[in-house]
């Protein structure tokens, strides 16, 4: 009879375990970060006006050859600014090419913006009406893409890039793809 | 607007949206109404995480909504629609998430748990009605435990 003595208490901490387990997973501060299904793949082809070329296209086909990193970023965002000089001091290293992706914003406002904060972008690509974002997957800006000559994704972050992400996650990303050519 | 932007603003202070007015959707028929609130409920906004991408409010839901109607229009099933999302945006903008060895917890978890439950609570009725019973007429069965 003792069984029936014990089940309250065997409840109980089976109870505590699950949601210990809970608090657990949900330690992680970027939990809301969604992992980017295109690691891996290829990246999504695209054909965008170029920002500081009126009627110049820039198609995804004409970046292939050497590793590229996207920035997605919009004159609307704060937090953009807030990594501008982090991604301008990173540019600057020349260690690859760092392509603006201008995401929903006035032509106008990203060109002023630029001219305010200085352009460490080799070219900015404007995708006006959001329609390449959905294909990137994009959901927030900033985001950063890292993509290899071959034209595949290879890393993600969402949110400001920081000296610490650059040199603990971005960098040994790079180094993998140039040790590979 | 200006109180909904701040609104914004701390809740996701590491990431930003933009914020132009969206034209509202329109709809051919009503069947075609219909079937778009259906899919879009069944859909997570990928922005505002526990919202639908029904109810939300965000930049980027206006855009995937606007993207769901135009699939739609292109013939589109709502299974091929919602494989569309997943490519992009992975299989988190599901409400409802594929079965797969993955989510198999999720799917038959809470069925197993009512199992147990069931079966503790029939021990424990079991239990109790054979300490009631006289000893001399069920002997064997309060063997068993």
């Amino acid at each position: 009879m003792n069984n029936s003595r014990w089940l309250p208490l065997a409840v109980f901490a089976a109870l505590a375990v699950l949601l210990a387990a809970g608090v657990w997973l949900s330690r992680n501060p970027d939990r809301e970060k969604l992992p980017s299904p295109l690691i891996g793949k290829p990246a999504p082809a695209f054909s965008l006006p170029v920002l500081h070329e009126a009627g110049r296209l820039l198609t995804s086909q004409e970046l292939r050859g050497a590793p590229y990193l996207l920035n997605v970023w919009g004159s609307w965002c704060p937090a953009c600014r807030d990594e501008h000089p982090v991604l301008t001091r990173f540019a600057e290293t020349k260690r690859l090419r760092v392509i603006g992706f201008n995401w929903k914003d006035e032509h106008a406002d990203a060109l002023r913006w630029l001219e305010q904060y200085g352009n460490p972008y080799v070219v900015v690509v404007a995708d006006y009406d959001g329609k390449a974002a959905i294909d990137w997957g994009i959901y927030g800006a900033p985001e950063t893409f890292l993509v290899d000559g071959r034209g595949i994704v290879r890393w993600k972050f969402v949110g400001p890039l920081t000296d610490k992400v650059i040199a603990n996650e971005l960098l040994p990303e790079l180094s993998k793809i140039e040790k590979a050519r | 607007m200006l109180s909904l932007s701040l609104a914004l603003t701390f809740a996701q202070p590491a990431q930003a949206q933009p914020a132009n007015d969206p034209a509202p959707l329109s709809f051919t028929d009503t069947g075609e109404e219909r079937r778009f609130h259906a899919l879009v409920a069944e859909l997570r906004c990928v922005m505002c995480q526990n919202q639908s991408l029904a109810d939300s409010n965000a930049q980027i839901a206006h855009d995937l909504r606007r993207e769901v109607l135009a699939l739609m229009r292109q013939g589109k099933s709502d299974g091929e629609i919602k494989d569309f999302l997943v490519a992009r945006y992975g299989e988190f903008v599901l409400y409802r998430p594929q079965v797969e060895s993955k989510t198999w917890l999720l799917w038959f978890g809470p069925a197993l748990l009512l199992l147990a439950g069931g079966f503790a609570v029939a021990r424990i009725v079991h239990a109790r009605s054979a300490t009631t019973r006289p000893a001399d007429t069920r002997i064997d069965e309060e063997q068993e435990w």
